[in-house]
């Protein structure tokens, strides 16, 4: 019993100092995380606009959903907020799931040893590592239908025959925000699978060897299962970021509604509408829908994210 | 990474930044926000110093977005927090309602200056009873065309906006057929953003078919004359305009007319110079007129542009920034603007100064366009008038890329305009 005494002893005083250690940190979430959150959901329920933000009222759920003299009104019910939720996660799907395939591809790569890896490694995280707003404009460029880059060679070597207005046609502008998506994260879902590649135990690979089993069965029967975990953090953290993209849409296709993501949506109601109570119950639907998706996400591939994986 | 060089590298970068902060001291500083569009920049930076110079004070430029839109956004960010960064605000012929209250009233400070300027300008800068801006220059639309690809093909200026599209289309498809095939007829500002309204709004004044908002607040948009002007802008694009005009601004559009890719384009004054300067691959074979009418029964029309000065209430040195105001909305300021940049001065006798007509022929002739621009319903939308622009931009972008017929998406504009003023503007 002594014993047994001592021990919660020494893992209380441990909690509290772990508690201790972690309070700046709490402290400072509160503040830069907390605290805006609050705001925002506070604001929902109010009037207020961003010309006089001291005087509002509060309105309760109206910004969300109001019926006034026979019609429906408030984000709920307005087509242009379904769009944008639609246009987020069709983007979502469609970028997270070519990055995991490329990076995949990248990360298997780069596994093997060969000279001049370590310079590769580096090599491409070039797109990673530029700022999102620089390569935007830089791609917008490239992307230009007169006078792009793109174009000259897509036509230079015969593939389209009239230039093509990558950002802004309809058809091709949800496109190319996936493809510059695509172009700029694969390096960091590469580097994330490739971290948990090098974690791999090598004795499954040499029994398989020796065993005589064919590479792509090796792949899906060993490699796969156990870099699962790991695979599903990267796909978490890609797709929280791919959920609430801003600046790629904003800077290719400006406020365009065929393109508009719901952070694009939100933005253009608080700030070039001024309405930041309607603009706040956008960005509120936004955190639920966002906390919503990864819950089911988490549930769905069974990730404890407090456990190491394995 | 070791942290301690990290901080201390922090530490003597802030020291740093501090002063520098301190050594400005001497004289008063103020910061300016000027447009970039073209050479504006450059100008505003040259009169900024001037004045800087006389006055021994010192002034920073900075510069803004170029699309309107984007630029109004950051004005209202810095503004709603109250921020000093800038003292001089350059803003939009429609943003008085929407900033005015962030600024201060200069009449007192203008010495009487602003009774030289255009009575219109100068009642829209008032808001309830204070100038809350100053008229810097003024803007409307215009037609630039290629006066060599016109005569060439036995072609007049057109005054109707059918005549242009025909002409616009023979001219192509002729210079086409003769190996220039990366030719366009006609470019304009077809993106979903503030430009789109002020194209919009010309083609369907240009038909008589109103402002969209009637001055007395009541949603007009859906009438006939409308549709039809619509209609015709739908036909354009993939025949005479490239299909990328759909995401075009400004500069986007000179680019294309500027490097000789198109006969007809649809842009502001300032693009006069530009086109028309040494280095310009078209330049002496520039024309502009008035935009065509709609129609015989039609009127020529632009959408009134222009931009005005407007000192921030939150500026650390009101009166000192309000004297830079009053400079460069002087006189002799707007008349080196009209010289080197083509920039429409707001004062009446400047369009008669034969300096100014020797640099900018066209001022002379279209002095009755600049009078008469139709103005965009900021007036009587007031703080709406963002969101009535955006969904009537949205409307006319359906249009061009065909995703509803004129019919449909007037008729939905009008009625997501009228449950927007379900109480009122």
């Amino acid at each position: 019993m002594a014993m047994s005494a001592k021990s919660s002893e020494l893992t209380r005083a441990r909690v509290r100092s772990a508690w201790l250690f972690l309070s700046p940190m709490l402290v400072v979430l509160a503040l830069v995380a907390g605290w805006p959150l609050v705001r925002t959901i506070y604001f929902s329920f109010t009037d207020a606009t961003l010309s006089n933000l001291s005087d509002y009222d509060f309105i309760g759920f109206a910004n969300f959903i109001e019926y006034y003299e026979g019609e429906w009104y408030g984000v709920i019910v307005d087509p242009d907020w379904w769009r944008a939720v639609y246009n987020t996660i069709w983007f979502t799907v469609v970028s997270v799931g070519l990055e995991l395939i490329l990076g995949m591809i990248v990360a298997l790569t780069l596994n093997a040893a060969f000279p001049g890896r370590g310079m590769l490694r580096a090599a491409i995280l070039i797109p990673w590592a530029i700022p999102t707003i620089v390569s935007a404009q830089m791609w917008g460029w490239m992307l230009h239908d007169q006078f792009g880059v793109l174009n000259a060679i897509l036509m230079g070597i015969g593939i389209i025959s009239q230039p093509v207005a990558w950002t802004a046609s309809p058809d091709t502008a949800l496109w190319a925000v996936v493809m510059v998506d695509v172009w700029k994260t694969t390096p960091f879902m590469a580097l994330l699978i490739l971290a948990a590649l090098q974690m791999l135990p090598s004795d499954c690979y040499e029994a398989a060897r020796v065993d005589g089993i064919n590479p792509i069965k090796v792949f899906f029967k060993v490699t796969l299962p156990l870099i699962r975990p790991a695979l599903m953090v990267a796909i978490i953290f890609r797709a929280l970021d791919a959920l609430r993209i801003f600046d790629l849409i904003y800077v290719l296709t400006s406020n365009s509604r065929d393109t508009a993501s719901m952070s694009v949506y939100a933005r253009q109601q608080l700030v070039d509408f001024q309405q930041v109570g309607y603009g706040s119950a956008a960005s509120t639907l936004l955190f639920l829908i966002i906390a919503l998706l990864i819950i089911v996400t988490l549930m769905v591939g069974r990730v404890r994210l407090g456990e190491d994986p394995r | 990474m070791n942290f301690r060089t990290l901080i201390g590298a922090s530490a003597l970068a802030l020291t740093t930044a501090l002063a520098a902060g301190g050594a400005q001291a001497q004289g008063v500083s103020v910061s300016i926000s000027c447009g970039a569009l073209g050479q504006e920049l450059d100008i505003c930076r040259e009169g900024a110093e001037a004045w800087a110079e006389q006055t021994g004070n010192s002034v920073t430029v900075v510069s803004t977005p170029n699309s309107s839109t984007e630029r109004l956004a950051l004005y209202q960010q810095l503004l709603a927090a109250g921020a000093a960064d800038i003292d001089v605000f350059q803003i939009d012929v429609i943003w008085p309602g929407i900033l005015g209250e962030h600024f201060i009233d200069l009449a007192e400070h203008m010495d009487g200056q602003q009774d030289e300027h255009f009575p219109a300008i100068v009642e829209n800068n008032t808001i309830d009873g204070r100038l809350v801006a100053m008229p810097w220059f003024t803007d409307a639309g215009l037609l630039y065309y290629r006066s060599d690809l016109l005569e060439k093909h036995g072609f007049e200026a057109p005054t109707t906006w059918q005549e242009m599209t025909d002409t616009a289309r023979a001219v192509m498809e002729a210079e086409r057929a003769e190996g220039n095939d990366q030719l366009w007829g006609y470019v304009f500002q077809g993106r979903a953003y503030e430009g789109l309204t002020c194209n919009a709004l010309e083609w369907i004044d240009a038909h008589n078919g109103g402002s969209v908002v009637n001055p007395e607040g009541e949603v007009t948009v859906n009438n006939p004359q409308a549709i039809e002007a619509l209609a015709l802008a739908g036909t354009w694009i993939g025949d005479i305009s490239p299909e990328g005009v759909l995401n075009y601004a400004e500069e986007e559009a000179r680019g294309v007319f500027q490097s000789g890719n198109a006969v007809f384009m649809r842009n502001w004054p300032y693009v006069w110079a530009l086109a028309n300067a040494p280095d310009s691959p078209i330049s002496g074979n520039v024309g502009v007129v008035a935009l065509p009418k709609g129609g015989e029964e039609g009127k020529n029309t632009g959408t009134l542009g222009g931009w005005q000065l407007a000192v921030s209430r939150y500026s650390a040195n009101p009166e000192v920034a309000a004297d830079l105001v009053r400079y460069l909305t002087s006189y002799e300021e707007q008349k080196r603007r009209a010289i080197v940049g083509a920039y429409n001065p707001t004062i009446a006798g400047l369009y008669e100064d034969p300096e100014v007509l020797e640099a900018v022929p066209f001022f002379g002739d279209l002095y009755d366009t600049f009078v008469n621009a139709v103005a965009r319903p900021s007036r009587p939308t007031g703080e709406s008038y963002n969101r009535v622009s955006a969904e009537f931009w949205e409307a006319s972008h359906n249009v061009l890329t065909g995703a509803a017929t004129a019919e449909q998406a007037l008729a939905d504009l009008e009625s997501s305009l009228n449950r927007m003023s379900r109480r009122g503007w």
